[in-house]
């Protein structure tokens, strides 16, 4: 079975955000940029698939040029392949796809990506390649099986978990749960500083959606702060009635 | 303009994300003064007059086997199907698990742009731009759509609706043409957890973290929420340790939650925890360490033990609200 894996460069979760002059984007200045943590269980997964299946994986993120580190973390778990395709533009997801979905309809048997990317919060990527591919698409998968060209699987919904049977080739989006990603040892780490990237250019796609302004949240000011005897207790039962009237 | 909303159900009623589909339709309509559609599936014509006290007019249903129990792709070609044949520029669709992964398909179907979790849809001059939380809720993204097909899901519990008509709903029937790819996936089965309120759909809840100091301590939390009429939420930090599961997780790994109150017991208030509870409409925070990062988005901070303001405040909600406190 050949597997790609799509990773998302994005910034670390602790990252102080800060507005860029732009208006429009958060500044660079001082952003640690990890490999997305739902695309450590998209690789976790496709290791695990190769080990009882065969076949490749092969890693791919459309990125600047920052996107060669994200690409050594993942041949360091143990990916055969990594490409890096290279967007200077800053494609939006739908450029994206359209990029990873040539790539993809090569010959992927599974698409395996992390649920969402923890910047943009887009969740459209597995939508998207699936329906420009006309293939299946499987989402927020927790437990997933293989078995000759047949897909068991189980996924997240609200209060509770589907189960769904589908077929290859697919592309599937997981989730926390589904495994533990692997922590790769230092030697693997150093190897992987020297195992070579492949390099395509992503194409030019006009963006079907462009950010025009990006801003910090109204901060919430003047939070009531209260103590913890009975008096206190009872205000803030108070005031949930008479002025959050939420009870 | 005219805009299909697509009304999600269970078990032959609709949901309540539903309602908040229409009201996001209907408040596109008033911007752009165009007309707003439904389509569902799964419900029949009387329970459909329901979504008429909401405002819709015209709803279709989605007629074809394959979407009783819908998968993405079946209904992304149902639906873009309907837009098609009723001229429909803009689809809404809830954030939900089903609405999440249909919305990209139909927007690939219509040549759309997408924009996902909404939180507020405005008017710019000619063109419509929403507003969508990034980076974990740490800023506030302002998108526009440059194509004029434009598809929107919007985030559970931001567009609440209220029953303010009394339209009748004209209900049609849709048989969309399905092609193979909307067949080789089946929902084989569904386990609901069953009896409990589930964060990402409850109006009200209750979160405990690492301060409840063990798994035995979370008699609190039900307690508290079953005075509320609430569910109960977790931090990742239990979660891990196994006390609570994860169905339960809120914040960047967990779900996103956006109720009417959320209350934060023994919770230090970690970006990724912000990230999936901080656009509640009101926060309460009990917390011991008056510097916890959570009562900055606290509306109502409570600086105190958990095992001292925890039994006091349920009696007084139980008071208030009636409901009993054990299960
Ligand atoms: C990639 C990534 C994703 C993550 N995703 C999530 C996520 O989805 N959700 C999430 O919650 N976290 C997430 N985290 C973890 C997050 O960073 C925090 O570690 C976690 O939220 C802490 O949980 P906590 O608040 O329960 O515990 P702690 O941070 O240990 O806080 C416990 C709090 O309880 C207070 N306390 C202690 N005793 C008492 C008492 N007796 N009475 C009152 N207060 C008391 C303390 O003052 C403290 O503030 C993620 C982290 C990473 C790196
Ligand atoms: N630029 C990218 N390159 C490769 N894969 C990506 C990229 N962006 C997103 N993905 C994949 O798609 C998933 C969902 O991303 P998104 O739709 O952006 O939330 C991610 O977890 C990745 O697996």
């Amino acid at each position: 079975m050949n597997i790609l894996v799509g990773i998302s460069r994005v910034p670390d979760t602790a990252t102080k955000v800060a507005i860029d002059e732009s208006g429009t984007a958060i500044s660079a200045k001082g952003v640690k940029y990890i490999v997305n943590p739902y695309d450590e269980y998209a690789i976790e997964e496709a290791l695990q698939l190769k080990q009882k299946h065969g076949g490749t994986v092969t890693a791919v993120t459309v990125a600047d040029d920052g996107g060669k580190e994200t690409l050594r973390s993942a041949l360091a778990m143990g990916v055969d392949k990594a490409i890096l395709v290279k967007d200077e533009q800053g494609l939006d997801s739908f450029g994206i796809a359209a990029t990873l979905s040539e790539l993809a309809g090569q010959d992927y048997d599974l698409v395996l990506l992390g649920r969402q990317s923890i910047d943009f919060d887009s969740f459209q990527m597995a939508g998207l390649l699936g329906e420009l591919l006309g293939r299946p698409s499987l989402t927020v998968v927790s437990k997933l099986e293989i078995d000759g060209q047949t897909v068991k699987a189980e996924r997240d919904i609200e209060g509770g978990k589907e189960s769904v049977t589908s077929s290859l080739p697919c592309v599937i989006s997981v989730q926390k749960g589904i495994n533990d990603p692997r922590y790769p040892k230092l030697p693997d780490i150093i190897k992987a500083k020297k195992k070579p990237i492949e390099e395509r250019a992503a194409q030019n796609l006009p963006a079907r959606v462009t950010v025009t302004r990006m801003e910090m949240p109204p901060a919430k000011s003047g939070g009531v702060v209260l103590g913890d005897t009975a008096d206190d207790i009872k205000e803030l039962v108070r005031l949930l009635r008479e002025d959050a009237k939420v009870i | 303009m005219k805009i299909l909303a697509y009304l999600e159900t269970q078990e032959g009623a609709f949901k309540k994300n539903a309602f908040e589909a229409i009201k996001a339709a209907r408040h596109i309509a008033e911007l752009t003064g165009g007309e707003f559609i439904g389509a569902t599936s799964g419900i029949d014509a009387a329970n459909i007059q329901e979504a008429g006290k909401y405002g819709l007019e015209t709803c279709f249903t989605l007629d074809h086997d394959a979407l009783a129990q819908p998968n993405a792709a079946a209904l992304a070609q149902a639906v873009s199907g309907l837009a098609e044949q009723e001229t429909c520029q803009i689809v809404v669709f809830p954030a939900t698990a089903l609405g999440k992964e249909t919305a990209p398909r139909v927007a690939v179907r219509l040549q759309a742009g997408m924009v996902a979790d909404t939180i507020d849809i405005q008017r710019d001059g000619d063109c419509l731009v929403a507003v969508k939380p990034v980076y974990a809720g740490k800023a506030l993204a302002t998108v526009k759509i440059e194509a004029p097909q434009q598809v929107y899901t919007i985030r559970p519990n931001i567009f609440t609706a209220t029953a303010d008509s009394s339209a009748t709903v004209s209900v049609s029937s849709f048989a969309p043409s399905l092609d193979d790819v909307a067949t080789k996936t089946t929902v084989t089965g569904v386990t609901r957890n069953t009896g409990k309120l589930d964060v990402a759909e409850a109006e009200i809840i209750v979160s405990g973290g690492r301060g409840l100091k063990g798994p035995e301590n979370f008699y609190l939390i039900e307690e508290l929420a079953r005075a509320f009429g609430a569910a109960v939420g977790a931090s990742r930090a239990v979660v891990d340790a196994g006390w609570r599961p994860h169905a339960e997780q809120v914040g960047q790994t967990g779900k996103t939650v956006s109720p009417n109150l959320y209350v934060a017991c023994g919770i230090s208030g970690a970006v990724q925890h912000l990230a999936g509870m901080s656009s509640s409409k009101n926060i309460v925070a009990v917390n011991k360490d008056k510097n916890a990062p959570i009562f900055q988005v606290a509306d109502y901070g409570v600086v105190g033990d958990v095992f001292e303001v925890l039994p006091e405040l349920t009696r007084l909600v139980s008071e208030t609200t009636g409901n009993k406190i054990e299960a």
